[in-house]
């Protein structure tokens, strides 16, 4: 053996050995964090049942969709201890898990009368039988049915049908609450709904929201241009109509950071217009970070925001700096402003919804990138009164589930 | 052996700072501080394919390429020649098959492209472990490149070289702040070409001038084992049709899973630029290979003795060949390239590392990058300091051959074969992993096997066999576990099959033109 292989050889061990220790290190971190405390078999009971719960109610937050039931029929029997079962939705089987497979397609014509009274009730012989069912095999243990309605407000929108040997009084109760736990899944996951339609009447509240001030504003700059400089008129009244272009288009919820600032560009060309010499503004944007995908209109209210209070709210000169960079896998980027600054705690309220008023722009910004990339995302505000501020923003580069809508 | 410095270490040392020191500079004069609106339009443009086809070729030319290459032709003559043909055409490989659906598709890193197309969790993390791994394995040989270059330049014991690197570049990637990552790797390509062509031509002309010196060409091998040591076993290039089919294999299908190279597609705004690039590369390592190759012939006719340290006959020849401060000028230049092609490649690979351990270790937060760089660097950094002295293009021919039997097979039916799945993924991730990786371990470890010569090419080189293996694992176990094809899945293959809109708006541009 040459000592070139050994070399090759060491690098292999050593590398392969530092891998393998990095992920023990972690699964066992991992390991120990969900298994220290365990006490007695009552405990361990709870967390059994409240595990399969929280799995099952992950795949539930859909709504009631054959793709998560069928993940999540799984845990729900596990919960309830039957050999078998199905969750149906008002029409059809959604999913079946259990032993004899045979008996799913009778579990419509069980389900029905709970659909129409919305009331459980036990299902025995003839209704539930191996022969009418079509089922061969030799020692199948579902005798009895119990179905339970899944009602969300006053409606039943559809059924839990547990099988079991016999009917216990005590399997009719559980599957009750499993039925009820399984509604409160679906109302949650039609609350997340109406909140991505708010969110989404948001944005188009927010479109149109850029509209008033700012367009009486340009068009009265514009104006003021038409006769002593009709060339520049003309160009800031294309700028203007690019603007709006942009501002009011219909399709896609992400854009790429370029587009954006492309549209930040045009907005500052026309305040520009509008304060002269007294708004300065400096950019550093590093072309890597360009193509990284962002929320429609995420920028342009931070900026607006920065013209507000930089620039408006005081007298002489402004300054507006717009920088952004890659840090690590995210893409980050900072609008400052040297102006009047605003009260940390009152932002704080805004930011939380709790009270109204000129932040609203911000508020919105942060409630959309909270809602897209998690709470870490938020934005980030650094002011105090007369000190300035400085808007921090970071997304992650990598968004391959999101189409920037080109 | 110790062979006499041929430079004054001030001068190497020299060389070697200026190389950091520019390189900083052009990272942070990159980002240009923009007043005017119609500056910022300018800035607002994004990276042309030019750039970043440059900023490709910096990242992508390592010491295996720079100095291994050069060493391989000078041992084995024209047999070795496929080394440099396989780097690039890897490249058209990647023009095929992934560039442009991967640009579009929007992931940063591979992990998040494969989490995104089959849409489990499992899979990215096995991914992200085969990441980081041939990240590690990647990075080894750039750190013995440099304790070799600066060992046999200046003198100084190995280990410097190796620390020296890592170093500068945990401390670039911890403090880095704002910087152009792209202007760096650019210029540190152009830097690189300089620095081979420049010493390449001056060597041409004054052998043209003065002849060869030793009145007739040599058949290197034999005139020079007699007064030099020994040849290392590993620097012999393979022969043999399964050898050279095996390493063309791995050299070819290898560039299509490299991290640090995939991560800068994104940086192209959209799929065409993408595929531009990917062309412009090509032309550019086209180019570029022309020179290690000269080097590689310069060495074999002018100085064969130096074949038994051939890796460092790059940096070596010109102090050799031309006397006097001209040569050793040459001979920092060459070093000072060198030390950049350790420098970009390693600080490429660690920002891979550092992004994906960050994001599965540490949730995605900068401190956690930080964290990430500064320990992931730490390991491929104790391995190049235990482990002796390899043949460069050789070990990280073999890493080529890791990543083409797992992440290349991963790429390729992701994007091509929707009925891929996460099981079948995952199985062809772990065949391809564990037959490549145990097959280089076997021939390297397990004594006799040189004498069988079969066994001993079949797992020396196992590109051949391992990648068919693993892209038959991932078809076979995705198709016995056939599920349907969720539609999300059609919705992420249309989208980065689909080529971008074109937005015609004749007004519009009538109006822009007219201004």
């Amino acid at each position: 053996m040459s000592p070139e292989s050994l070399a090759a050889a060491v690098v292999v061990v050593i590398v392969v050995l530092a891998a393998l220790g990095l992920a023990v290190a972690a699964v066992a971190l991992r390991l120990w964090r969900s298994r220290r405390d365990f006490g007695s078999d009552a405990e361990r009971a709870t967390y059994t049942t409240l595990h399969a719960a929280a799995q099952a109610g992950r795949h539930l937050r859909g709504g009631l969709e054959p793709d998560g039931a069928a993940k999540a029929v799984r845990h729900l029997r596990a919960m309830l201890g039957s050999p078998a079962l199905a969750l149906t939705d008002e029409a059809r089987l959604l999913a079946w898990d259990g032993e004899s497979p045979a008996h799913s397609g009778t579990v419509m014509a069980l389900a029905l009368k709970s659909l129409a009274g919305g009331r459980a009730r036990i299902a025995s012989a003839p209704e539930v039988s191996c022969s009418a069912a079509g089922c061969g095999e030799a020692d199948c243990r579902l005798r009895h049915a119990v179905v339970a309605p899944v009602q969300a407000g006053s409606r039943t929108i559809g059924t839990v049908v547990a099988f079991a040997p016999d009917a216990r009084a005590g399997l009719v109760s559980a599957t009750n609450e499993v039925a009820a736990w399984v509604a409160t899944q679906v109302e949650l996951a039609e609350l997340d709904r109406s909140r991505t339609l708010l969110m989404e009447a948001e944005v188009r509240a927010l479109r149109a929201q850029i509209s008033p001030h700012f367009i009486y504003n340009s068009l009265n700059a514009i104006a003021s241009y038409i006769l002593t400089d009709p060339e520049r008129a003309r160009e800031l009244v294309v700028e203007f109509a690019d603007f709006t272009r942009y501002s009011f288009r219909r399709h896609g919820d992400f854009t790429t950071l370029a587009e954006e600032l492309r549209s930040i560009d045009r907005y500052l060309l026309l305040e520009r217009a509008r304060f002269g010499d007294r708004l300065q503004v400096s950019l550093r944007i590093a072309p890597e970070v360009l193509g990284t995908a962002v929320p429609f209109l995420s920028l342009q209210p931070l900026v607006e925001n920065a013209v507000k209070h930089g620039i408006e709210a005081r007298e002489g000169v402004g300054r507006i700096s717009i920088t952004a960079e890659e840090e690590g896998a995210d893409a980050v980027v900072r609008v400052e402003d040297d102006g009047v600054g605003a009260d940390p705690e009152r932002l704080r309220q805004v930011l939380a919804g709790h009270a109204g008023g000129e932040h609203v722009g911000l508020r919105n910004v942060d409630a959309r990138l909270r809602q897209v990339y998690g709470d870490d995302h938020g934005i980030v505000v650094e002011t105090a009164p007369g000190a300035g501020t400085l808007i921090t923003l970071r997304v992650p580069k990598s968004q391959p589930d999101h189409d920037v809508g080109r | 052996m110790t062979p006499a410095p041929s430079l004054p270490p001030a001068l190497a040392i020299g060389a070697v700072a200026a190389v950091a020191l520019t390189t900083v500079l052009v990272g942070v004069l990159g980002l240009r501080i923009s007043r005017t609106t119609s500056d910022f339009y300018v800035a607002s443009r994004t990276v042309r394919p030019w750039w970043n086809a440059s900023a490709i070729g910096g990242e992508y030319l390592s010491a295996a390429s720079f100095l291994g290459v050069a060493g391989l032709i000078m041992v084995n003559g024209a047999q070795a020649l496929w080394y440099p043909i396989g780097y690039t055409a890897g490249f058209l490989m990647l023009l095929l098959f992934v560039a442009t659906p991967l640009r579009r598709s929007g992931a940063y890193t591979v992990p998040d492209f494969a989490a995104a197309r089959l849409g489990s969790n499992a899979v990215r993390r096995a991914t992200s472990v085969l990441v980081v791994l041939i990240a590690w394995f990647y990075i080894v040989p750039q750190l013995q490149g440099a304790a070799l270059a600066l060992h046999t330049t200046t003198g100084l014991p190995g280990w410097v070289g190796s620390v020296a690197v890592v170093a500068v570049v945990v401390a670039s990637v911890m403090f880095g702040g704002m910087r152009s990552i792209t202007f760096v790797q650019a210029f540190q390509f152009w830097l690189k070409l300089a620095a081979l062509a420049l010493p390449a031509l001056f060597l041409v002309l004054w052998l043209a001038g003065r002849g060869a010196p030793s009145g007739e060409p040599i058949d290197a091998l034999g005139a020079a084992s007699g007064n030099a040591p020994a040849i290392p076993a590993s620097l012999v290039a393979p022969d043999g049709v399964y050898r050279t089919v095996s390493v063309m294999v791995a050299l070819l299908f290898g560039t299509l899973g490299l991290p640090h190279v995939l991560v800068r597609f994104y940086t192209n705004p959209d799929g065409p630029s993408a595929r531009r690039t990917t062309v412009i590369v090509l032309s550019l390592l086209s180019v570029f290979y022309l020179f290690p190759t000269a080097f590689g012939i310069l060495g074999r006719t002018a100085a064969p003795d130096l074949a038994g340290q051939a890796d460092a006959t790059v940096v070596l020849l010109p102090a050799r060949l031309i006397d006097g401060p001209l040569g050793a000028a040459l001979s920092a230049l060459v070093l000072a390239g060198a030390m950049a092609a350790f420098l970009s490649t390693t600080s490429g690979l660690l920002v891979s590392i550092a992004g994906v351990m960050s994001q599965e270790l540490f949730g995605g937060s900068v401190h956690g990058f930080r964290v990430a760089a500064a320990a992931s660097a730490a390991v491929p950094l104790g391995a190049a300091l235990l482990a002796g002295p390899q043949a460069l293009a050789g070990s990280v021919g073999l890493v080529f051959a890791f990543t083409a039997s797992t992440i290349c097979p991963l790429l390729i039916l992701s994007i091509w074969w929707r009925r891929l799945t996460a099981a079948g993924a995952i199985a062809g991730l772990a065949a391809g992993a564990l037959a490549c990786g145990s097959a280089v371990l076997f021939s390297a470890i397990v004594p006799g096997i040189a004498n069988m010569a079969v066994l001993q090419a079949l797992l020396g080189q196992p590109a051949a066999w391992s990648v068919p293996l693993a892209f038959a694992v991932m078809v076979g176990v995705s198709a016995v576990r056939r599920r349907p094809v969720p539609t999300a899945v059609d919705r992420f293959l249309v989208r980065i099959h689909r080529p971008e809109a074109y937005e015609p708006d004749p007004a519009r541009e009538a109006t822009r033109s007219s201004r």
